[in-house]
C-alpha cells in the first residue's frame, strides 16, 4: 500500500492503482468520460486531467499510476484550466442538440459541461457531421455526430461482450464509431453500450423519443428472465413501463444486464395483454367480473375433486413466476388434496426427485463464478441461456482460467475454450463417464465399487483425457450443468457423474438455473415431492392426462418439454384455467382466462441461482382488471375453503414461504446415489432412419414476456428457427442448405428450412424448442424424421 | 477467399511475429490484397480477419485508418497526388488541374476506361521534388510539370 494526497486528503491505495482509483477511494470526484471501472484504460477523452505536484503538465488521472507521496490537485488553477480546455475541445464538434436529444437530462457530457466547462466556445467554424448508419433494431446510431470518441462501446464489445462489433474507423476529424460494412450489432449484451455511452450517440431504438428523462419515475425491480436475477430499474411514465436500465449490484449483475432484461419491457405493453377475466361458454369467450370467474373456477375444481378425485387436478407454473405465486399455488393444490404441482416444465428426467438433498443451485455465489480457474460446462447454450454468467466466465478465461465444454452443439462462446467434447445427446452420459475415469486416473484415486461397476468397459478418448487433465490441473474448478443437461432425459445421471467429477477435482458443482425462480420454485415447495404425499411431476401430469389443469403463466405449447403431448392433454381436459398476463393459444382449449399482472405490476420475490432472495414492488398499476397472481390464488384458496390463506401482503406470503430454515440449508446439489447407476451406459440412440434432436430454447423465446417484445423479436437471435445438421448427414439425405424439409417427431410435423452446421455431431439435427414454428413437434429430446418437403 | 499467393505472402509475414500475435500481420495482409487486386473489398477484409483470427471490425479500422488502402476500385493505375504544404507551395493545384483536364477525373474518381484513378495524398517525405505524386503507391514521380505528366502517362499507356 502507498499513501497519496488528493486535494489535501491523505489516502492509502494499492500499489499499481491509478490516481483515479485513489480519488475514488478518497471520495474525490474527477470528471471523466472514457474511463470506466470495468473497462480497460483508454485515456482518450482527457477530461480527467489533474495537477500532480512536480509534474510539468496536467496528467490524466485514469492512466497515471499512483506513487508514494504523490500530491494531486483536482481543483488547482492548472487542473481547472485543463478541464475547461478539454471541455471546449470536446464540444467543438458536438452538435449541442440537447433539447431534442434522448440523453438530455441524464447526459454525462451535459452534466460535466455544466460543472467544469467554460460556458462559452470560441469555435465558430463548421462542425463535422457523421452520416447515420443502421446497426440493428436495438441501438440507434442516428446521431453519431454527438460522439466524443471515448470508445467505451468499442472496449465493451472487445472486453465484456467478447465480440468487437463496433469500432472506430478513419482517423482524426473523420474518425467515427460504426459497425463493420453492412453489419449489425448482434451481441446479447449490446444494450449495455447505450448505458455506457456518456453522450447521446448510442440511444435505445425502442425508447427513442418516447419520454424525457425527468418525466420518468424510477422503480427498482428484478429481472424475471434468466436465473441471475439482474437488478433493474424500470422507468415509467403515465402508468406504463417505457424502459429498463441496469442497477449496479456487484454481487449479481455487476453493472450489466442482458438485452433480454433491458428490452423485454416492450412485451409488458403488448396488445396481446389479457385485461379482463373471461369464461368460455358455448365455445365463445365472454368477459366476466372477477367474482364470477373465480366462483366458476372454484366450483369447477370442487366438482372434479368430488367426482374424479383431487388427484385429477394438476397445476403447472413457469419458473418465471414469483416465489409468492409458486408458494400459494402449491399450498392451494395441497389444500384441495392434490400434490400435482410442478414448475420444471422443460425437465424430462425426474428420477432424482426426492433424492436431492436440497434445491439445485449454482453451488457458489455468482461472484465466485468470476474467479474459478477451471470450468467444465456441461450441456449449456451458455451465451444465450445465461448471458451474464457467460460474461463472468469469459472474464475469468481472459485472466488465465481454462474453460472445457461437453455439449451437443458447438456455438461460439466468444472465449477461448481449452477442450470441447461435442457429442450427440445420447452420448453425453458416456462422455462424462469417460471424463470421470480419466480424472480418477489423473488423480490416482479409485472410484467407489459401485461407480466402477457402472463405468466398467468405458474407454476414454483423447478429448476426455484432455478435459480431465485440464480440470485436475486447477485449484478452484467449477463443474456446471446448463439447461440442456437439466432438460436431458438422463439428467439425473449427468448430474451424478458431474458431481463425482467435481468431488474428485475438488471443484464446485453447480446447476446454472434455467429461469429467474428455478431455485425459488424448490424453496416454495412447488414440486410434487415437497409435501408428505408425492404427486405427479410435470411430465406425468401430461403423460396421464388430468381432468383439470391450473396453468400459472404457462403456454403449454411453448413452455413444456413435450408441447405435442401437452396440447393433447389440455384439449382432453374437462377444465383448463389459465392464469396469464396474455391472451395466448390456450384460448383454444382453456375454459377460464384469468388476467394476472406481470412482474412490473405486482410485488414479488425471485430467488436467483445462487439462492439470493430478491423482493421487489410493483412499478405500475396492473393493466385493466389484471390482478397480481398471488392475490388471485389467495382468493381461490378462500373460495375453496383452504385454511391458512389470509394473507394481506405478498411480504406475508414470502415470509411464510421462507419461514422454515435458512436459505443456506435449503440449497444442496447432492444427490443420494440410489439412482440406478447401471443405467449409466445406456446410450441414447435415435430410432432407425432418424436423427437425435438437439433442442435449444432461443434466447428471445424463453418466456411469455420476451416473446412479445417487438424489438427483440426482430433481432437475429429471434430469427425463424432453421433445422441444422452436419453436411455429411445432409448428403446422406440428399439435401442441400436452403432446402425446405418436413420434420416429423411423434405425431406431428413441421416444415423448416435446413442449413448445414458442421460443428454438430453426426446423427443429430438441431431444431429449436419454445417457438411457435416447432410447437407441433414432440419432446426436446427424441428422434426426428426428416423428409424433403 | 484469399488467393494462395496472398496466403503464402501472409504466412511468410507471420514468421516475423510471435505465434499468438497473428494480427500483427494485418497491414501487410491488406497490402498484399491491394497489390494483387488493386483494391480491398469488404469480403477481403472479412477473409483477412478469419485468416488472422481477429475481429473483422478491427481489420476495417486499420484499412480505414491508413489512406493508402483503396477500399473501392481505383483503376488499373492509382495516381496519388500529395497536397500537403510543400507541394502546395510548389503549385500542386496546377498539377491537379492539369491531371483533371487530361484524364477527366477528380480526386476519388476513376476514368471511364478504368485505367486511371486519382487520390489525394499526404506528404511522401520527398519535398525536395515537390509537387509529387505516387504511382500505385510504389513509384514516386516528382517535379511534375505538364510535359512530365504527359510523358509519364504516355509510358503508362504503353504498359
Amino acid at each position: 500500500m502507498i499513501n497519496i494526497e488528493i486535494d489535501g486528503k491523505l489516502v492509502e491505495t494499492a500499489r499499481g492503482s491509478t490516481v483515479m482509483d485513489a480519488a475514488h477511494k478518497a471520495g474525490v470526484y474527477i470528471p471523466h468520460f472514457c474511463y470506466h471501472k470495468k473497462l480497460s484504460i483508454a485515456a482518450s477523452c482527457r477530461m480527467c486531467l489533474v495537477e500532480v505536484e512536480k509534474a510539468p503538465k496536467p496528467l490524466p488521472a485514469c492512466a497515471t499510476p499512483a506513487s508514494d507521496g504523490m500530491k494531486v490537485h483536482t481543483h488547482s488553477e492548472m487542473a481547472v484550466k485543463a478541464q475547461k480546455g478539454v471541455m471546449e475541445f470536446l464540444l467543438i464538434n458536438h452538435p449541442l442538440d440537447c433539447p431534442i436529444c434522448d440523453q438530455g437530462g441524464e447526459c454525462q457530457l451535459q452534466d460535466i459541461a455544466m460543472g467544469y466547462g467554460g460556458g462559452k466556445s470560441r469555435y465558430e467554424e463548421e462542425k463535422r457531421a457523421v452520416v447515420a448508419k443502421d446497426v440493428g433494431v436495438l441501438i440507434s446510431t442516428n446521431e453519431m455526430s454527438r460522439c466524443i470518441q471515448c470508445t467505451r462501446c468499442v472496449r465493451f464489445g472487445q472486453e465484456i461482450a467478447g465480440q468487437m462489433e463496433l469500432g472506430m474507423i478513419n482517423r482524426s476529424e473523420l474518425a467515427q464509431i460504426t459497425s463493420f460494412v453492412n453489419s449489425t450489432v448482434n451481441s446479447e449484451l449490446s444494450g449495455n453500450m447505450i448505458d455506457l455511452c456518456p453522450v447521446g450517440a448510442l440511444t435505445s431504438k425502442p425508447f427513442r423519443y418516447t419520454a424525457r428523462a425527468w418525466e420518468l419515475s424510477r422503480r427498482k425491480t428484478v429481472s424475471p428472465h434468466d436465473s441471475v436475477g439482474a437488478n433493474l430499474a424500470v422507468h415509467t411514465k403515465d402508468n406504463k413501463v417505457v424502459r429498463a436500465v441496469a442497477v449496479e449490484n456487484e454481487a449479481v449483475n455487476e453493472c450489466w444486464i442482458s438485452d433480454k432484461d433491458r428490452f423485454s419491457y416492450e412485451g409488458l405493453n403488448s396488445a396481446e395483454r389479457l385485461t379482463r377475466p373471461m369464461i368460455k361458454q358455448d365455445s365463445k369467450w365472454i368477459e366476466v367480473e372477477w367474482a364470477a370467474a373465480l366462483e366458476y373456477v372454484a366450483n369447477g375444481l370442487k366438482q372434479i375433486s368430488r367426482g374424479a378425485g383431487a388427484q385429477h387436478i394438476a397445476s403447472l407454473a413457469t419458473p418465471h413466476s414469483t416465489l409468492e405465486e409458486l408458494y400459494l399455488l402449491q399450498k392451494l393444490m395441497r389444500g384441495v388434496g392434490s400434490s400435482n404441482v410442478d414448475f420444471r416444465l422443460r425437465q424430462s428426467d425426474f428420477s432424482a426427485d426426492g433424492k436431492q438433498a436440497g434445491a439445485p443451485w449454482l453451488g457458489m455465489p455468482i461472484a465466485e463464478l468470476s474467479n474459478r480457474d477451471r470450468y467444465l460446462v456441461v450441456g449449456s447454450f451458455l451465451r444465450k441461456d445465461h448471458p451474464l454468467l457467460a460474461q463472468r466466465i469469459r472474464q475469468a478465461v481472459k485472466a488465465g482460467a481454462s474453460a472445457n465444454v461437453v455439449h451437443s452443439a458447438d456455438d461460439d462462446l466468444l472465449m477461448p475454450v481449452a477442450n470441447k467434447a461435442i457429442v450427440a445427446p445420447g452420448d453425453l452420459v458416456a462422455t462424462l463417464a469417460q471424463i470421470l475415469i480419466a480424472v480418477a486416473v489423473e488423480k490416482e484415486v479409485a472410484l467407489s465399487a459401485e461407480l466402477q461397476k457402472a463405468v466398467a468397459g468405458v474407454k476414454t478418448s483423447d478429448t476426455s483425457v484432455a478435459i480431465a487433465k485440464s480440470m485436475v490441473s486447477g485449484k478452484q474448478g467449477a463443474v456446471l450443468l446448463g439447461n440442456f443437461a437439466q432438460q436431458h432425459p438422463q439428467a439425473a445421471q449427468i448430474a451424478l457423474l458431474a458431481e463425482q467429477i467435481a468431488v474428485l477435482c475438488e471443484a464446485k458443482f453447480g446447476f446454472l438455473g434455467e429461469a429467474a425462480n428455478s431455485v425459488g420454485g424448490f424453496v416454495a415447495g412447488a414440486v410434487p415431492f415437497a409435501g408428505g404425499v408425492h404427486g405427479m411431476n410435470a411430465a406425468q401430469m401430461i403423460e396421464s392426462p388430468r381432468k383439470a389443469y391450473l396453468l400459472l403463466n404457462v403456454e403449454p405449447e411453448l413452455d413444456m418439454q413435450n408441447p405435442q403431448a401437452a396440447i393433447s392433454a389440455m384439449k382432453a381436459a374437462d377444465m383448463v384455467v389459465c392464469l396469464s398476463a396474455y391472451k395466448h393459444n390456450g384460448m383454444d382449449y382453456a375454459d377460464v382466462m384469468l388476467p394476472i399482472a406481470p412482474f412490473t405490476e405486482s410485488s414479488g420475490t425471485f430467488v436467483n441461482t445462487e439462492g439470493r432472495v430478491q423482493s421487489f414492488k410493483g412499478a405500475v398499476k396492473p393493466l385493466g382488471d389484471a390482478r397480481p397472481a398471488w392475490k388471485v390464488l389467495r382468493v381461490l384458496g378462500n373460495l375453496l375453503d383452504v385454511s391458512g390463506f389470509n394473507f394481506d401482503t405478498s411480504e406475508a406470503v414470502r415470509d411464510e414461504a421462507l419461514s422454515t430454515g435458512s436459505m443456506a440449508e435449503k440449497l444442496n446439489n447432492q444427490i443420494a446415489a440410489e439412482i440406478p447407476l447401471n443405467l449409466l451406459l445406456q446410450r441414447g440412440e435415435a430410432q432407425p432412419g432418424g436423427l437425435q434432436r438437439v433442442a435449444d430454447v432461443p434466447i428471445y423465446a424463453a418466456d411469455a414476456v420476451v416473446r412479445r417484445a417487438t424489438a427483440l423479436q426482430q433481432t437475429q437471435d429471434a430469427a425463424m428457427p432453421v433445422a441444422t445438421l452436419h453436411s455429411s448427414e445432409m448428403q446422406k439425405l440428399g439435401l442441400s442448405s436452403g432446402d425446405s424439409v418436413k420434420v416429423t417427431q411423434g405425431t406431428g410435423s413441421v416444415q423448416l428450412t435446413v442449413a448445414a452446421d458442421d460443428k454438430l455431431p453426426a446423427g443429430t439435427m438441431r431444431v429449436a424448442a419454445g417457438h411457435a414454428a416447432t410447437a407441433a413437434l414432440g419432446a426436446m429430446f427424441g428422434t426426428l424424421i426428416v423428409e424433403r418437403a | 477467399m484469399l488467393s494462395t499467393n496472398i496466403q503464402d505472402q501472409i504466412n511468410r509475414e507471420l514468421k516475423k511475429y510471435p505465434v499468438d500475435q497473428r494480427q500483427s500481420a494485418v497491414m501487410s495482409a491488406l497490402r498484399f490484397v491491394q497489390d494483387e487486386k488493386g483494391w480491398i473489398a469488404t469480403d477481403d477484409m472479412g477473409d483477412i480477419a478469419v485468416f488472422l483470427g481477429m475481429p473483422q471490425m478491427a481489420v476495417y479500422e486499420v484499412a480505414t485508418f491508413y489512406h493508402m488502402y483503396n477500399l473501392k476500385p481505383m483503376g488499373k493505375t492509382t495516381l496519388t497526388v500529395c497536397t500537403n504544404l510543400s507541394c502546395t507551395l510548389c503549385g500542386v493545384e496546377d498539377t491537379v488541374a492539369y491531371l483533371t483536364a487530361k484524364l477527366g477525373i477528380g480526386f476519388g474518381e476513376v476514368t471511364a476506361d478504368g485505367k486511371y484513378g486519382m487520390r489525394e495524398g499526404e506528404c511522401m517525405g520527398a519535398c525536395k521534388d515537390a509537387p509529387i505524386m505516387s504511382i500505385n503507391n510504389k513509384k514516386l514521380c516528382g517535379r511534375l510539370t505538364p510535359a512530365k505528366i504527359d510523358q509519364i502517362l504516355a509510358e503508362l499507356d504503353k504498359s
